[in-house]
C-alpha cells in the first residue's frame, strides 16, 4: 500500500533553483502590494470625495476583487485581456491580477481603519489652515496605516501565496513555476512540492516577523 | 476686527443661531457663556469657516469668511482655534505637532519652524516635553500643546471652545493660567467657557447666549453683578 521511496537528495540539489524562484515570488508579492496600496489610497480618496462616479468606480472594483476567485482575476488579466488584443506576459498578468485583488481588499481595510480616526483630527488640521488633501495626507493617512497595518500584513502573506496561481497562466520563473517544471522532469512530486511549501512558509513567516519589527519602529506612539 | 452681522445657522430643522450681531475689536477678550445648545460653540466654528452659515455675514479684518472668493485656508492662518477635545495628532511628537502647520501651510524651513515652536512650547510650559508623543501627556498638557500649536501660526485672533470642559478639575487651572497669560499679552480672544470666575477675571466683555440669541452683552461687572436680562439672571443663579 505504501511503497513510495523518497528521493530527497535529488530535490535538495535543486534548492538553489527553488530559492531563485522564491526571490521572483517575493518580488511579485512586494510589487503587487505597492501597486495595490497606491490604488487603495486613491480609492479611499474617491470614496471620501463624494463624487458619485469615482465612488462607483472604486466600489465596483472592490466588489469584483473581493467576491470572485483570485484565479479568475489572474486568468482575466492574461487570457481575458488577450481577447481584446492586450497581451500581457505571464509575469505581468500575474502581477496585475494580484495587484487588482490587493487593491480591493486593502481598500476595505483602509475604509475600516478610517472609522477608527475621529473626524475632529481632520477638522483640527483644517483649522490650522491646511487644505483637505493636506490634512488627509499628513494627519489622517499616517494614522490610517497604523490601524490597517495588521490586515495589510495578512494581505501581504496572501499575496505571496497567490503568486502560486501563476502556473495556470504559464508563469515559470517563480517558486511555483520552477517547482512545477522540476516536478515534470523528475516526477518527485511530493519532495519538490514539500520543499516548496516549506519555502513559502518560511517567506511568509519572515514577512510577518519583519512587519512586526517595522511596526515597532514606525509606530512608536 | 471680527464683525458678525445677522448670522443665522440651522442644523436641519433646528435653528442654532437666530440672527447674531456682534463686533469684537482688536485686543479685546470676549467670553461667551450660556447653556448647552445655546449656539455659542457653533458661532466659533462659523467664525473660522469650519461651519457654513445660512444668512448674514462674518468679516475678519474686512474679509468675508464665507465668500466663495475667500481663500479660507489663508484666512484660517490668522484665526487660531482650540477645541474641547484636545485633538493632538497622536502620530507626531509634541514638537512635530506644533511645527506641522507652519512647515506645510506657511512653507517655513524646519529650523525656523522649530525655533518658533520651541518658543511657544516654552511659553505654555511644555519645553521639556517636546520630544514625547501626546499619549504621554496629561489632558492639561495636551490642551496646552494644542494652544501652542495654534499660536505657532502667529494668529491675530484666538478662539477657545470650552477648552477646559474635558479636563479633570485639578488640570483646569494650568490651562486657565495659559489663557490668562495670552489675554495679558494683548491677544484678541473669544472664549466659550463655563468657568464663570475666570470669565469675570479676564474678559473685557461677556456675552450671554440663550437658545440661539445673544440675550445680553456687557462688561463682566454688569453681567455677573447686575444682569439686565431675566434669562441671564436665571442662568447665573443656576451655575453658581
Amino acid at each position: 500500500m505504501f511503497n513510495y521511496t523518497f528521493h530527497w537528495n535529488q530535490a535538495l540539489r535543486s534548492l538553489p533553483q527553488l530559492l531563485e524562484g522564491a526571490l521572483v515570488t517575493l518580488e511579485i508579492a512586494v510589487l503587487s502590494m505597492v501597486i495595490g496600496m497606491v490604488i487603495a489610497v486613491f480609492f479611499t480618496l474617491f470614496r471620501l470625495s463624494g463624487n458619485r462616479y469615482l465612488n462607483a468606480f472604486a466600489v465596483s472594483w472592490i466588489e469584483i476583487a473581493r467576491n470572485t476567485p483570485a484565479l479568475f482575476q489572474i486568468y482575466m488579466a492574461h487570457f481575458g485581456l488577450g481577447s481584446f488584443g492586450i497581451h500581457l506576459s505571464p509575469y505581468a498578468a500575474l502581477l496585475a491580477g494580484i495587484a487588482f485583488n490587493n487593491a480591493g481588499y486593502l481598500s476595505e481595510n483602509f475604509r475600516g481603519a478610517l472609522k477608527a480616526i475621529p473626524d475632529t483630527q481632520s477638522r483640527a488640521g483644517r483649522s490650522l489652515g491646511m487644505t483637505w488633501l493636506q490634512s488627509f495626507r499628513l494627519i489622517v493617512m499616517p494614522q490610517m496605516f497604523r490601524v490597517a497595518f495588521l490586515p495589510m500584513t495578512n494581505q501581504m502573506v496572501w499575496a505571496i501565496l497567490m503568486t502560486s496561481l501563476g502556473v495556470t497562466v504559464g508563469m515559470s520563473t517563480d517558486l511555483a513555476g520552477i517547482t512545477q517544471a522540476l516536478n515534470a522532469r523528475s516526477f518527485r512530486t511530493f519532495e519538490f512540492f514539500a520543499i516548496a511549501a516549506v519555502i513559502y512558509y518560511i517567506i511568509a513567516k519572515i514577512v510577518t516577523l519583519g512587519a512586526r519589527l517595522l511596526a515597532a519602529r514606525m509606530f512608536r506612539y | 476686527m471680527i464683525e458678525i452681522e445677522n448670522v443665522r445657522k440651522s442644523f436641519g430643522p433646528l435653528e442654532v443661531l437666530k440672527g447674531i450681531d456682534l463686533t469684537v475689536e482688536k485686543g479685546e477678550v470676549l467670553t461667551v457663556i450660556g447653556g448647552s445648545g445655546s449656539g455659542k460653540s457653533t458661532l466659533l466654528t462659523c467664525i473660522n469657516g469650519l461651519e457654513p452659515i445660512d444668512t448674514g455675514r462674518i468679516l475678519v479684518d474686512g474679509t468675508h469668511v464665507h465668500a466663495k472668493s475667500t481663500d479660507i485656508n489663508k484666512l484660517r492662518c490668522k484665526i487660531g482655534i482650540v477645541f474641547q477635545q484636545f485633538n493632538a495628532f497622536p502620530h507626531l511628537t509634541v514638537l512635530e505637532n506644533v511645527t506641522l502647520a507652519p512647515r506645510k501651510v506657511k512653507k517655513m524651513g524646519r529650523a525656523e519652524a522649530e525655533e518658533i515652536a520651541i518658543k511657544q512650547l516654552n511659553h505654555v510650559g511644555l519645553g521639556e516635553k517636546r520630544d514625547v508623543y501626546p499619549s504621554r501627556l496629561s489632558g492639561g498638557q495636551q490642551q496646552r500643546m494644542a494652544i501652542a500649536r495654534a499660536l505657532a501660526m502667529s494668529p491675530d485672533y484666538m478662539l477657545f471652545d470650552e477648552v477646559t470642559s474635558a479636563l479633570d478639575p485639578q488640570l483646569v487651572g494650568e490651562v486657565l493660567d495659559t489663557l490668562k497669560m495670552l489675554a495679558d499679552d494683548g491677544m484678541t480672544m473669544i472664549l466659550v467657557t463655563h468657568e464663570m470666575s475666570f470669565a469675570r477675571d479676564v474678559s473685557d466683555r461677556v456675552a450671554f447666549f440663550h437658545k440661539g440669541v445673544m440675550a445680553e452683552i456687557g462688561p463682566p461687572e454688569q453681567i455677573f453683578g447686575d444682569p439686565q436680562n431675566e434669562e441671564t439672571r436665571q442662568f447665573l443663579s443656576n451655575v453658581r
